[in-house]
């Protein structure tokens, strides 16, 4: 397992407010790694720093094999690059078809010519077929996004980051709202997600995450409290006072 | 080609398999452009139908039911359709509501005005003065030219930017060059910092008014507020009558129409489309999705740009004058209305809304509708047409929020 992202001493400050406080840690590749943590813990901004949305004020954000920085780079640079983000609330564009979304996710090149002079191919039907497969979507394709279930339109957007093929996949709490059937079901693709890449998973729901069964950092007050099994963090005695404990 | 994608196209060849037969209405294997848009097809049709009606029932063919001037205002409406389907492209599909597009028509019509005036001008001038002993220089001949153009403001010569007016086929790049570079530099600018919504409409009308107060000054070198007129009178043509040079225009602004429509449906289909309709939904998602959002957006705001200074460079030569007027921000207030009130976010609801509203406007202002008299107050329609069409606007917004066109959705819906 190599280091894929590699975060160095980032801070970040909204209106003298320390959103991320000096905070480091590492992703491999393939890993799957779940972060959890209390309100205000930094979640969020971590994603908003790592996709570009949001500039740190100091620390590095190296990338890839080569170590290239993120810092500065535009969102969609940054995708370009193999990082792909699930919002929270679920965003799909509900004016379209399941097909049209996924299409616009698949790997393709993204200039507007290369887009406009693109043509329909087998392979990415094919592809749109499997990854449609994937999220048990298969036999809504054809159906105008809006109409899903909240559960059906979280596993569309997973579908869409899966089209994109990224090398990381950053996603916030995908069990909100869910069934419980459903959370099992979106476990199992996260799992299978990470088999060939590198999956970080924001969740507030315990079982959910010792069901991912995975490597788990802690944030708090912007840096990372304790790291390592669920069991070994939630036995440290830091993590119980300011998170489990309440 | 990596063994992971190959082992993908196995798998899904085999699922693909057994309901080939469903696959083959989905998998869209080279099925021609209008057999997946049929409604380019109808409009084609419905287009070429209006075009010969109006042509043989014209005094061009003899029979002369529809008056030139007539001709003359189908011939304009059609190219407000252009425009206002331009208009529906960057706001109803791309989400960017600009209130600068008919400031893009007017430099067309400036554009092509200003080699139609030299060109004019340099013709008579050339008649009276040709009577002379002693053959005048060139140089009389071009003072000539400027004095009798602008006379008017106070001015003998010509102003820099008269530059290429001599030159049809210059000033015809400059119909595309002018806004195509005017649209690029400042959707450049306004998408680059991000500007969206109601902010960048704000900027989008700020750059309308700059333009038409340009415009209106003496020493703008357009002839202020006299503006460009006599542009009826082609060149060469002159003794052409009018009724033939208005079916000719009349033609060329549904050839335009025909070519923009075919054109904007052509890039709107597919995955450009599909990214184009997404960025008016959720522009942020797409920049996650990895599209260059600006990029996409320059691309429709400049294209858009230019079919409108085309729609505007057709229809000035019809309307005979332009002045600074036609560029104030109230007139693409109007095309924003009229693609409301038609329907945004389909072609041919910009074509009804403009073709209905313009039509309906000139009849109401143009004294077609009888005045009423309530006994105490007489209602004039060239001063009421204006709150009749706020209210209409106010009704459309709130009972028929997809417009004049949606309604033919729920007729469709009605049938199946």
């Amino acid at each position: 397992m190599s280091t894929l992202l590699e975060l160095s001493g980032v801070s970040v400050t909204f209106d003298g407010f320390r959103a991320i406080n000096n905070l480091s840690f590492q992703i491999g590749e393939p890993e799957l790694r779940a972060i959890i943590g209390p309100n205000g813990a930094g979640k969020t901004t971590f994603m908003d720093i790592v996709t570009g949305k949001t500039k740190p004020d100091e620390g590095r954000v190296l990338w890839g094999d080569k170590g290239i920085s993120l810092i500065g780079l535009s969102e969609s640079r940054i995708s370009r690059e193999g990082i792909g983000r699930k919002f929270q609330k679920p965003t799909v564009f509900e004016a379209q078809s399941v097909r049209d979304n996924l299409a616009m996710a698949l790997r393709n090149p993204r200039g507007p010519l290369d887009v406009l002079f693109y043509r329909k191919s087998a392979q990415g039907a094919a592809r749109i077929e499997a990854v449609a497969e994937q999220i048990g979507l298969t036999d809504a394709l054809e159906r105008t996004a809006g109409e899903l279930s909240h559960g059906q339109k979280q596993w569309l957007e997973i579908g869409m980051l899966l089209a994109q093929e990224p090398r990381l996949l950053l996603v916030d709490e995908p069990a909100a709202g869910m069934t419980p059937a459903e959370r099992e079901k979106t476990t199992d693709i996260l799992v299978e997600a990470a088999k060939t890449r590198a999956v970080v998973v924001v969740e507030h729901d315990m079982e959910f995450v010792r069901r991912l069964n995975c490597k788990v950092t802690v944030l708090n007050e912007g840096s990372v409290l304790a790291e390592g099994s669920l069991d070994h963090v939630t036995k440290n005695p830091d993590v119980i006072d300011v998170y489990l404990g309440r | 080609m990596s063994d992971a994608s190959l082992s993908k196209e196995t798998i899904s060849s085999k699922e693909i398999g057994p309901k080939s037969s469903k696959d083959f209405a989905t998998t869209p294997k080279r099925r021609s452009f209008i057999a997946q848009n049929p409604s380019v097809l109808w409009f084609l049709l419905a287009l070429a139908a209006f075009t010969l009606g109006v042509t043989l029932l014209s005094e061009a063919a003899g029979s002369a039911v529809i008056s030139t001037s007539f001709v003359k205002t189908l011939g304009k409406t059609l190219c407000l359709c252009l425009v206002a389907i331009a208009m529906d492209v960057v706001w109803g599909y791309c989400g960017i509501l600009s209130l600068g597009h008919f400031a893009f028509f007017g430099i067309g019509g400036y554009a092509v005005g200003m080699w139609l005036m030299y060109a004019r001008t340099e013709a008579i001038v050339a008649e009276n003065l040709a009577g002379q002993i002693i053959p005048p220089t060139q140089a009389e001949i071009s003072d000539a030219i400027a004095s009798q153009i602008f006379g008017v403001v106070g001015a003998s010569e010509f102003p820099l930017i008269w530059g290429f007016s001599h030159s049809l086929i210059l000033q015809l790049a400059m119909v595309i060059l002018i806004p195509g570079l005017l649209a690029l530099v400042f959707g450049w600018l306004a998408f680059r910092s991000r500007v969206t919504g109601v902010y960048l409409s704000i900027l989008t009308q700020a750059m309308t008014l700059a333009l038409a107060l340009y415009l209106f000054q003496n020493d703008s070198g357009l002839r202020g507020n006299n503006g460009l007129s006599g542009l009826q009178n082609i060149p060469g043509f002159e003794q052409v009558p009018q009724a033939q040079i208005s079916i000719a225009f009349f033609w060329a602004s549904a050839l335009a129409l025909g070519l923009g429509y075919v054109l904007f449906a052509w890039v709107l289909r597919g995955k450009f489309g599909s990214v184009i309709r997404a960025i008016r939904d959720d522009e942020a998602r797409v920049r996650f999705l990895g599209y260059h959002v600006e990029s996409y957006k320059l691309f429709i705001f400049t294209l858009t740009a230019v079919i409108a200074a085309i729609a505007g460079a057709l229809y000035y030569p019809q309307a005979g004058i332009i002045n600074p007027g036609e560029v104030a921000p109230i007139a693409s207030i109007y095309l924003a209305v009229w693609v409301a009130i038609g329907g945004r976010g389909r072609l041919y609801g910009a074509v009804i809304g403009a073709a209905f509203v313009s039509l309906l406007s000139s009849w109401f202002t143009g004294g077609g509708v009888p005045a009423i008299d309530l006994g105490f107050y007489t209602i004039q329609w060239t001063d009421w047409w204006l709150v009749l069409l706020g209210f209409s606007f106010v009704a459309v917004t709130l009972f028929l929020p997809g417009g004049i066109s949606s309604l033919f959705d729920r007729l469709v819906r009605k049938e199946t």
